[in-house]
């Protein structure tokens, strides 16, 4: 099976998983307009790969893997769509489907390029966040201040803290984005190095509730999508 | 009265600071269970020992470097004022955070006593605090307070007496930054001689290394060259730690509040989830969090309605038995026109605005309304808000003055205006008197229930054209969540007295003389010639009866008074005689949404400006008129 045909599963997983992490057949052979049955063979081919868990009627679910695999794919489209759309200036409605077939031939080292080139934007032009890079850097400036691309890559796991599950605790490793509203979740005590953990989140993309040295704060998922984690 | 001493209250928001206040002053300052409630200063005097002491109650304050509009109220008034000592109040069930602003202040060297309050709570959470061991770390006098029992607070003054006389700087060699921080600092302090600002020295140094806005403004219009250097030294500090220069900063004195909790507080986890958790579990849930608030306020809206129609109803009765019915000009002037006016204010008060404070004063004491802002962000976004303005919003049910002044929680311009605008659609507890007493009490509960309805579909479209036209995003929530407490009985009878006096000290008069000029005007028929002149908008394109078109004018000065009034100006007590159950339901609709009160009005121009104020009313009495004609044009088909 082409490398590609996995990454768009592995996309498709990653946006349609709730937050109990499993996506269903049917809803994965409605999104990427396949056949239930055949579905159901990429998946277990992809388990066999070590990409998903996956169980027969419940569907599949991404393993840390497959989810580090999805992220990387998912941050190499928007970097793509940000580039159509404010470099080269492509009309809205045809980025999303050039950046998809642009995605999976994009190298690396292109993809670190990329963001430097544009200056390491964290949305998508449709909004969506963009995933950190996996390099051994404390923050965008750092990097973006680099002449070389010869930075390491991270050995932790980092995520942002929205996708930290109800009760699970974390370390903050950066935060991305500026001005006040980044000093006041320093003031607030989020700073790098403290341990968070997540108390509740409510429905519909509403607000985090977090607990941070001994205070608990709720933060509007926007800015939580700001705030990166590494699990401890 | 000149003070010998001046005291500040300073410290994070929701700690206890007003409840100091009032307990020193015996003032009302209004507190509650939420952050942000203060937002302005409020001062206040003290007689301790023959001396008289002035004390000044902060907004709440997380840090120096502000973030919202009550917190340079604050800033500037510590570090601008020179009050004599600062008393920071600090909350011991969240020392780390509390400290971190404590030592912000020990940098400016302003003169300081900390209160740790609410140590009760922190000792049922499980935490003790050395507070022996805190006063020695930080070389500062710590007193434990329970502020809501006014415990310790007469401690807090004796120890702001000796501050203030001793006169020495506290300690201000209680956070020193690394070398290659201080080394900078010193650089910078050496070319901040230049420029004088006010502030203490090293203060404004480390204040420009971290780019703090207002700062550099300040510093821009004496000499801009300092802010090159100030950006050159914060650039070589971020260059070093590869972050920004003022996350350093903010990672160094978190780093020292941490160190010092470690030293001085035992922590003692409880196996079960506290009362506070259990209902947070309930009260947040995805889904019974909303059912349950959906819940509350049907209830309040329902309890109102059916113990108000009937307080109303009975107080009205007893005075009408009364009624000596004595012909001629004068006892007709006194009775139907003054006693009226009186009995007609009291069973309104009594009935719907008393009850109505004391329910709200339970929710903010309770700690619900954070539990609220946060159920609803996600909503407010559609409107181009976020979670936070839903406070002001609740607040704007007791009135919209204090709403509006609320709306400073608000980050940016933009939501705060909107957030304003808003409030003054919110049916403040003066409308509700309109459409509990007229329309729930003659029509029925359940169309007093549909025009809450109208209004918060109301609220909602000029909430998103309001979004739409002023471009930009709302900035998102980052609140503080305070944990649930039970109200104090006494605290919120006195809360719920402050917010009802000044209704019988201004508007009783008012509405008894409104009362007798209407009477006096019925009598000799200017009334008609008022109303006739008025009859092209209340009876044409209203379908209301002439004699309202008065009262609208009145209800400019207070929404109640168009109903108290209204007995007055039909001629009888009965207003089912007067109305039919449809233009009852217009003239409520109309006087929900027509202008704001002369009150609020005032405040939006005090807020926000003539313009915007004046933009707001336009459009306000545009909407009723739009509104109540099109609903008397269609309630005719039903009704």
């Amino acid at each position: 099976m082409p490398q590609e045909h996995i990454e768009e599963y592995l996309e498709a997983i990653y946006d349609i998983a709730g937050r109990d992490g499993t996506a269903k057949t049917t809803e994965i052979a409605e999104r990427l307009k396949n056949a239930p049955a055949s579905v159901t063979e990429v998946f277990q081919r992809m388990k066999q790969k070590g990409f998903v868990s996956y169980e027969p009627h419940k569907g599949a679910s991404l393993t840390t893997k497959g989810y580090k695999a999805a992220v990387k794919i998912k941050r190499k489209h928007r970097l793509l769509e940000v580039f159509l759309d404010k470099m080269l200036h492509l009309p809205q409605e045809n980025i999303h489907e050039q950046a998809c077939k642009m995605e999976h031939v994009l190298t690396d080292e292109t993809e670190i390029a990329l963001c430097k080139t544009l200056k390491g934007p964290t949305q998508c032009p449709h909004g969506s966040p963009i995933p950190p890079c996996n390099l051994e850097v404390k923050n965008c400036q750092e990097c973006l201040s680099e002449q070389t691309l010869s930075l390491e890559k991270r050995e932790k796991d980092i995520v942002a803290i929205t996708s930290l599950k109800h009760g699970e605790k974390a370390k903050i490793v950066f935060v991305r984005g500026g001005g006040g509203v980044m000093q006041r979740l320093c003031d607030l005590g989020l700073t790098n190095g403290t341990i968070v953990s997540i108390e509740r989140t409510a429905p519909m993309n509403g607000p985090l509730e977090i607990c941070v040295r001994g205070c608990k704060l709720v933060i509007g998922k926007g800015i939580a999508e700001k705030i990166f984690v590494q699990k401890t | 009265m000149k003070a010998d001493l001046v005291i500040a209250l300073a410290g994070n928001a929701n700690v206890g600071k007003s409840s100091i206040f009032n307990q020193l002053t015996g003032l009302g300052q209004i507190i509650g269970n939420w952050p942000g409630k203060t937002v302005e200063k409020a001062e206040g005097m003290l007689l301790h020992h023959g001396k008289h002491i002035k004390i000044i109650d902060l907004p709440g304050i997380y840090s120096l470097s502000t973030y919202s509009q009550e917190e340079i109220v604050s800033r500037e008034y510590i570090a601008l004022q020179h009050p004599d000592v600062v008393v920071n109040v600090v909350d011991a069930t969240a020392l780390e955070r509390n400290l971190f602003f404590t030592l912000q202040l020990l940098e400016m060297g302003t003169p300081l006593v900390i209160a740790l309050n609410l140590v009760d709570a922190a000792k049922k959470k499980g935490i003790t605090i050395n507070e022996k061991k805190l006063q020695k770390l930080l070389n500062t006098p710590v007193v434990p307070t329970i502020a809501t029992k006014g415990i310790g607070v007469h401690e807090i003054v004796d120890n702001a007496i000796i501050q203030a006389t001793r006169r020495s700087p506290t300690n201000k060699n209680a956070l020193r930054y690394g070398p290659e921080i201080e080394t900078r600092i010193e650089k910078l302090e050496r070319v901040l001689t230049k420029v004088e600002l006010g502030y203490p020295l090293r203060w404004t140094a480390i204040k420009s290394l971290e780019g703090d806005s207002e700062i550099v403004n300040k510093i821009n219009e004496k000499d801009p060259t300092v802010i090159v250097a100030a950006n050159i030294l914060a650039g070589e500090i971020s260059e070093i730690h590869k972050e920004p220069c003022s996350t350093v900063i903010a990672s160094e004195r978190y780093a020292v509040a941490a160190r010092i909790v470690k030293e001085v507080q035992t922590f003692k986890e409880s196996e079960k989830p506290s009362m506070s958790e259990r209902l947070d579990a309930l009260s947040m849930h995805s889904v019974g969090g909303y059912v349950l608030m959906f819940a509350i306020m049907l209830s309040i809206l329902i309890f109102m309605s059916l113990f108000g129609g009937w307080l109303s109803e009975t107080i009205q009765n007893l005075f009408e038995s009364l009624n000596p019915h004595l012909p001629g000009v004068w006892p007709d002037l006194f009775w139907n026109g003054g006693v009226v006016g009186l009995y007609a204010t009291l069973s309104v008060a009594l009935g719907f605005i008393l009850p109505f404070y004391l329910i709200l004063g339970f929710l903010e004491d309770s700690g619900y309304l954070p539990k609220i802002a946060y159920l609803m962000d996600r909503p407010c976004h559609s409107i181009g808000l976020h979670g936070k303005a839903c406070i002001p919003l609740m607040l704007a049910f007791g009135c919209n003055v204090p709403a509006c002044v609320g709306c400073r929680i608000m980050e940016t311009k933009r939501d705060r205006f909107i957030a304003i605008f808003l409030s003054t659609l919110v049916p403040c507890s003066a409308r509700t008197v309109v459409i509990l007493g007229l329309v729930g009490a003659y029509v029925g509960v359940q169309w007093a229930l549909l025009l809450y309805i109208v209004d918060f579909a109301l609220i909602f479209v000029i909430g998103r054209i309001l979004n739409r036209f002023h471009p930009g995003v709302s900035v998102g929530i980052i609140m503080e969540m305070p944990s649930y407490r039970l109200p104090s009985g006494k605290v919120i009878l006195k809360q719920a007295w402050n917010r009802f006096k000044p209704f019988l000290i201004t508007a009783l008069p008012l509405i008894i003389l409104g009362s007798i000029i209407i009477e006096a005007m019925r009598i000799t028929d200017v009334l008609s010639l008022v109303s006739n002149a008025l009859s092209p908008v209340t009876v044409v394109w209203l379908g209301l009866p002439a004699f309202t078109g008065f009262l609208f004018i009145f209800g400019i000065l207070r929404k109640e008074a168009a109903l108290i009034l209204l007995m007055s100006a039909a001629g009888t007590a009965d207003i089912r005689s007067a109305m039919s159950p449809m233009q009852m339901i217009v003239f409520a609709l109309v006087i929900m949404i027509y202008v704001p009160c002369v009150a609020t009005i005032a405040a939006l121009v005090r807020e926000i400006g003539w313009k915007k104020a004046g933009l707001i009313t336009l459009t306000e009495i545009g909407l009723a008129m739009f509104i109540g004609g099109l609903a008397f044009r269609l309630l005719i088909l039903f009704m």
